[in-house]
């Protein structure tokens, strides 16, 4: 395993997304970089700029209108980019699974490599998401 | 080969980027702590730049070369005042005439470098965060090189780094006197504006403008930012030292002053909210000029 790829995975740069979600993913996300929960110890960061991310954190279900943005989000992204599902609705689009505007699941258009259940996942899950997530990128490398 | 030594490791680029990393460091983790957070750990942000290294460079359509070049000339000429400021601390006779000059000049030059990358960048986000920097850089460069020249004037017109440490040697360090301590304030505020830290990262703003004038930097170009950031967080503190506080320029003494002004810098950020451009346009043409000019004039009266 390379220096740079370790180096991935003690400095993870989060882009949140909100993908038409209810909100509630987002709190959730956000209470992550909370001084009770704090994950800037792991050298976690939210960035403003795709350009600068590792993690591109998705909530909610995938509509109409937000499958365009979210591809040409995705390629906006320098790699290796990863992609979270968080909540529920991203993993498998819950109850708007028979929704006239809901198409298709995040991993049909996306390869998503963490689900992360949940409406919404509480901090802790998100958490152990992550621990899961750079287990993953150790053994990959 | 001497010469490429100082430039390249000590007291140059190497040795003045882990310095300013390491303060970096300082400053989240006295950021954390103050907002009851545990903070990175302490090799935080040279992960973060190790990491930068590995990921892939976009170029975005439309693009001039310059993107790529502009981050290269702001790094040289930071590391480049690392290099004159250490020498003149180190060893007196390396210093030249003229290079408080050359300093003044190469410490506008990341600025510069982040205007041209930025705006060539072909942003709209970006171009706002161009024109945010370049009225900061028109907003700070007139009170600091007012706070330079009121030190000149004390040391009876000396343009020369080792003579201005010469003289505060035999009379003392300017902060103990009025100009100087006028001065000193107000280039305080002015490397608080150059670091670009809040409350004057306007042109970097996170929230607002999705870091500005970075936003389309990714990999090797933002790595060589974030350095050149660092290495700015070593020079211009060293720069006041020098300036303002070389009575005693041992190592001990140098550090405790450097962790000092380091203090000072991590206070203002963590008290204060942005200010908007206008807002840190009137604060530095209007008050800070003013204790700058106050200053030069009790220079010349050598109070």
């Amino acid at each position: 395993m390379g220096i740079k790829l370790k180096a991935l995975t003690r400095s993870i740069w989060v882009f949140h997304v909100s993908n038409g979600s209810c909100n509630n993913c987002d709190i959730e996300t956000l209470d992550c970089f909370t001084p009770r929960f704090d994950v800037e110890r792991f050298g976690i960061q939210l960035v403003g700029s795709v350009r600068h991310a590792d993690v591109i954190l998705i909530a909610g279900a995938m509509n109409r209108k937000s499958v365009p943005r979210m591809k040409q989000i995705y390629v906006q992204a320098p790699k290796p980019c990863l992609v979270v599902a968080c909540g529920i609705c991203a993993c498998s689009q819950h109850m708007f699974k028979d929704s006239y505007n809901v198409v298709e699941p995040l991993d049909k258009i996306l390869p998503v490599d963490l689900y992360i259940p949940g409406c919404p996942p509480k901090p802790e899950a998100i958490i152990s998401g992550i621990v899961k997530l750079v287990a993953k990128i150790r053994s990959k490398g | 080969m001497m010469l490429l030594f100082s430039y390249l490791i000590f007291p140059g680029f190497l040795f003045s980027a882990c310095a300013g990393l390491f303060a970096g460091w300082i400053d989240r983790k006295i950021t954390a702590r103050l907002q009851w957070r545990v903070g990175p750990p302490w090799h935080q942000n040279f992960t973060d730049v190790i990491k930068l290294l590995g990921k892939e460079i976009i170029v975005p359509e439309g693009s001039k070369g310059a993107f790529l070049l502009s981050p290269y000339f702001g790094l040289l000429s930071a590391s480049l005042v690392a290099a004159i400021l250490g020498n003149s601390l180190r060893l007196s006779m390396e210093s030249f005439n003229g290079d408080v000059i050359v300093v003044l000049y190469l410490l506008v030059i990341p600025a510069i470098a982040v205007i041209v990358g930025a705006s060539s960048s072909a942003n709209p986000l970006a171009s706002v965060g161009v024109s945010r920097e370049m009225k900061m850089v028109m907003a700070y460069e007139l009170p600091f090189i007012l706070a330079v020249i009121s030190v000149v004037i004390k040391c009876g017109g000396n343009i020369r780094l080792s003579s201005i440490l010469n003289h505060q040697a035999i009379f003392g360090s300017h902060l103990l006197s009025f100009s100087g301590i006028l001065a000193f304030i107000t280039s305080m505020l002015c490397i608080q504006a150059k670091l670009g830290i809040v409350p004057f990262d306007a042109s970097e703003a996170d929230q607002e403008i999705m870091s500005g004038v970075l936003i389309e930097y990714s990999g090797l170009p933002l790595a060589i930012f974030k350095l050149t950031k660092a290495v700015l967080l070593y020079t211009l503190p060293v720069f006041l030292i020098v300036l303002f506080w070389g009575k005693d320029i041992t190592v001990p003494a140098l550090l405790g002053k450097y962790l000092t002004i380091l203090a000072i810098i991590i206070l203002i950020k963590n008290t204060n909210p942005r200010l908007r451009i206008d807002q840190a346009l009137r604060f530095f043409w209007g008050p800070v000029t003013l204790v700058a000019l106050l200053a030069v004039i009790l220079a010349i009266f050598g109070i």
